[in-house]
């Protein structure tokens, strides 16, 4: 997990990111103490030695809150590679034994093979990311760009149903859902996603194409180049920045999701990866926790892997939005 | 800056007559978001509104009942007690959460040695927290043989079936819910960036000390950030379901102290597949997320600063 490092040290603090508006905020502030703008010791600048004492305090807790963090997910992966007697009885992270077999009985434990779970997931992240990437930037650039009747309106729920508990939908849709027989289907989770009903990447894509200059726009313009043509030449290859944190987000939430795939997919050959391990839990877990730990963490590497390669889009989208 | 920021800026101004001069094109790039307003969300919510009046499952017609099924939520001791137990999560969880996102937020200073590995550390957790799998580890870690117990065993205290007991089950959620601190964190510490670092100067001259800088600068500068962290996580505490139903096989058990809300509707809407009650009940969930979010956006009048 320490590779982390190596990848996010060309991050947000003192690099200018261009087209972000909000850029501004996170690379603006003059150095306090020894620090330049760019966060690098400044020469010549000796902290004296009650600050040295401090900064030794300071890591030392955030050293010690690091570990408490990271231990119990270390732990899990330890675990997953001992027999499930030891698992109750070893707490620290050394494996003795290497105990390779709770990886391939996890994955046969259920009716069907795990591959089979880990397609249903890719299958739905992917149509997923494709929906929310194409609907919500056409709304973006709409609430962002252009004017027309009831555009208010339209942005104030927009902003509403950002809010909105799914909960108070799931009911009828469901209903719906099930009359037009989608139920066990994957298009209960993915044709939402068509109709750019994540509205907060709508809000995230606006803060960003609100960012670039509109000279960019009305010289396109001026050249006779229509809304659509603006769209798809000017604005959308400006905004990739902000469509890979929407692709990012979209990857993980829809991946970690739970609840949808819990109510829609009830055939054990349409389940994702989390409700294949709830079912796990149902069948065999209690007593083969190597084996559900091996799966967990086949779940979860994809999720670790999409945090890994695309941190510095997640954080720069945090930012600007604050969706969690 | 932000989507409620935004909101709360939006509900201050008055409407200006726009010129309307890209309507059809507008309203072409807005289509499938049109759709999905009136199909997806609207739609079905005035369905959910008349299907809390009634009686439904799923097999025969809607039977209208009138008010049975909001008198029959007066009276449900489970749902009061899911009540309880969903308002305790919320009212303690974000509170530890985003004091324990500030906290860490404050400690990484700009520039610091080690500022993208700590950060990458604090940020990860939440960003798997809400999957089946960390559920699954939580259950085992705080469970009566679990990893918890065995730490603790360690240094000769005898440990308990954290999950296992109705006392401490929801503490042990709450703490999953804390240990996700890293979004807010990551929100904390770009808005930590604005500051002008100029104030500190100013009030350390004028004799202030850390505690009194902290107060005088660092939560007013810092509160429509602290403010949009609390509406944020208030909602998405309300809505948590997974960890929940993982660690009580659904069940919310034991003895219902895991029985939140949601867990609660599920049962009833998916589970004995009584729709009307589960209508009448997401309404009320949509009632008070609401009610809180508009306590939040009120309140925020006296003690949120904007500078602009």
């Amino acid at each position: 997990m320490t590779n982390q490092t190596s990848i996010s040290h060309n991050d947000l603090d003192g690099t200018q990111v261009s087209g972000l508006d909000e850029a501004a905020m996170l690379g603006g502030q003059p150095p306090v103490g020894g620090t330049d703008s760019n966060g690098k010791k400044v020469k010549g600048y000796r902290p004296s030695g009650r600050a040295r004492a401090r900064s030794l305090i300071k890591h030392t807790i955030l050293i010690l809150a690091a570990l408490v963090m990271i231990y119990p997910l270390l732990w899990m992966i330890a675990s997953s590679f001992r027999p499930n007697d030891l698992i109750f009885r070893e707490a620290g992270l050394v494996i003795a034994n290497v105990e390779w077999e709770n990886y391939p009985n996890g994955w046969d434990a259920l009716s069907e093979p795990f591959s089979k779970y880990l397609m249903n997931s890719a299958i739905i992240v992917i149509g997923c990311i494709l929906g929310n990437l194409v609907s919500c930037s056409m709304a973006a650039y709409a609430f962002a760009r252009l004017e027309f009747k009831f555009k208010k309106t339209m942005f104030v729920l927009m902003l509403m149903t950002i809010m909105l508990p799914i909960h108070v939908i799931i009911v009828p849709q469901y209903i719906m859902f099930s009359q037009i027989g989608w139920v066990n289907t994957f298009w209960p989770i993915i044709v939402p996603k068509l109709l750019a009903t994540d509205a907060f990447f709508i809000f995230l894509m606006i803060q960003f194409i609100r960012g670039i200059p509109r000279d960019m726009d009305e010289a396109a313009r001026i050249d006779g180049a229509g809304h659509a043509r603006t769209f798809f030449q000017i604005i959308l290859p400006l905004m990739v920045p902000a469509l890979a944190t929407t692709a990012i987000f979209t990857f993980i939430w829809t991946w970690s999701d739970f609840f949808t795939s819990l109510i829609y997919l009830t055939n054990p050959s349409n389940y994702t990866v989390q409700v294949a391990l709830n079912a796990f839990i149902d069948s065999t877990g209690e007593s083969n926790w190597g084996a559900l730990f091996a799966m967990s963490i086949v779940t979860l590497v994809p999720v670790f892997l999409a945090f890994l390669f695309g941190q510095k889009f997640l954080i720069k989208g945090i930012a600007t939005t604050g969706i969690k | 800056m932000s989507a409620i920021a935004e909101l709360s800026r939006l509900s201050k101004t008055k409407g200006q007559k726009s010129p309307t001069r890209d309507n059809k094109a507008g309203h072409i790039f807005l289509l499938p978001w049109t759709i999905g307003l009136f199909l997806i969300t609207l739609g079905p919510m005035a369905m959910s509104l008349y299907l809390s009046f009634t009686d439904y499952n799923l097999l025969q017609a809607p039977e209208f009942t009138g008010m049975e099924n909001i008198e029959r939520m007066l009276s449900d001791d489970r749902l009061h007690n899911s009540l309880r137990v969903t308002f305790t999560y919320v009212l303690v969880g974000v509170p530890l959460q985003l004091g324990v996102a500030l906290g860490v937020a404050m400690l990484l200073d700009r520039g610091m040695r080690g500022l993208s590995f700590y950060r990458s550390i604090f940020y990860l957790p939440s960003m798997l927290g809400s999957s089946v799998a960390i559920a699954v580890l939580w259950k085992q870690i705080f469970g009566t043989t679990g990893l918890v117990n065995q730490l603790l065993g360690l240094v000769g205290i005898e440990g308990m079936g954290w999950i296992s007991d109705p006392d401490t089950s929801l503490g042990s959620l709450i703490l999953l819910n804390v240990w996700t601190f890293g979004s807010p964190m990551v929100i904390f510490l770009a808005g930590l960036r604005q500051i002008p670092a100029m104030y500190y100067e100013a009030a350390s001259i004028d004799g202030a000390n850390k505690w009194r800088q902290f107060l005088s600068i660092t939560i007013p500068m810092l509160s429509p950030i602290i403010f949009f962290n609390l509406v944020l996580q208030v909602i998405g505490a309300f809505q948590n379901f997974t960890q929940a139903f993982i660690v009580s096989n659904g069940s919310g058990g034991p003895a219902d102290s895991t029985m939140f809300f949601t867990l609660y509707l599920y049962q009833q809407g998916f589970k004995q597949f009584d729709m009307g009650y589960a209508s009448a009940m997401a309404w009320l969930l949509v009632i008070i997320v609401g009610g809180f979010t508009a306590l939040n956006f009120f309140v925020s009048k006296y003690w949120v600063f904007y500078d602009d």
